[in-house]
């Protein structure tokens, strides 16, 4: 498996998780998308900073090569899977009533 | 970046008062289980060379599997970027908590 494989991976079981395992449906609701749609140029800008400065760097024979901002197509992928997993926990164990306060 | 990312959501808390860091017991349980898979993930693809790092920018610490430190401190501050930011909206717009968030 490469980055782009596991990447895909990765999205897929936080979507299902999200909507299927823990029923939190992250991804039917406005407050998700908006707080995406505030990250998602942040992530560009930081993964931009990394990759653009060699910080990171990438074996070309394990991305599909597709770039935004300098940083590999996959990144949006893993970003979106970190942050909607996060999320959907987070309001997961709100609903069980931990510190929902 | 990573000072950065944390600046640049943990002020959320000030300003908005969204309360995050009073519930540290329930940051730590979401976002531990997530983090040790995206770890996991990070030590496979740095042992089978997907990705690497600059040894010159970054601190040299390495953590267990040959994971560089910042790594670690990555997979703390994004995941608690995005709580920092979805509870900033639900602040800011109240409406979209209540139902959706069982409040």
């Amino acid at each position: 498996m490469i980055y782009s494989d596991i990447a895909i991976t990765a999205f897929a079981i936080a979507v299902m998780a999200d909507l299927f395992l823990f029923k939190t449906s992250m991804l039917t609701r406005p407050a998700f998308w908006t707080s995406y749609a505030i990250i998602l140029p942040f992530q560009f800008l930081t993964n931009w900073w990394l990759t653009s400065r060699n910080i990171v760097m990438y074996n070309p024979d394990s991305i599909m090569g597709l770039r935004f901002f300098s940083a590999p197509a996959e990144d949006v992928l893993f970003g979106f899977a970190l942050v909607l997993s996060v999320m959907a926990f987070w309001e997961f164990w709100g609903r069980r009533g931990i510190q929902r306060h | 970046m990573l000072i950065f990312t944390f600046c640049g959501s943990a002020w959320l808390e000030i300003y908005l008062k969204t309360g995050v860091f009073r519930r540290i017991k329930r940051v730590a349980i979401s976002v531990l289980p997530i983090s040790i898979f995206f770890l996991a993930w990070d030590a496979y693809a740095i042992a089978q060379g997907h990705w690497f790092f600059d040894r010159a920018q970054i601190l040299g610490i390495y953590g267990p599997l040959n994971i560089p430190l910042e790594e670690y401190i990555f997979f703390m501050v994004i995941p608690m970027a995005a709580i920092f930011t979805i509870e900033g909206v639900t602040t800011v717009k109240p409406h979209w908590r209540k139902d959706e968030f069982g409040e």
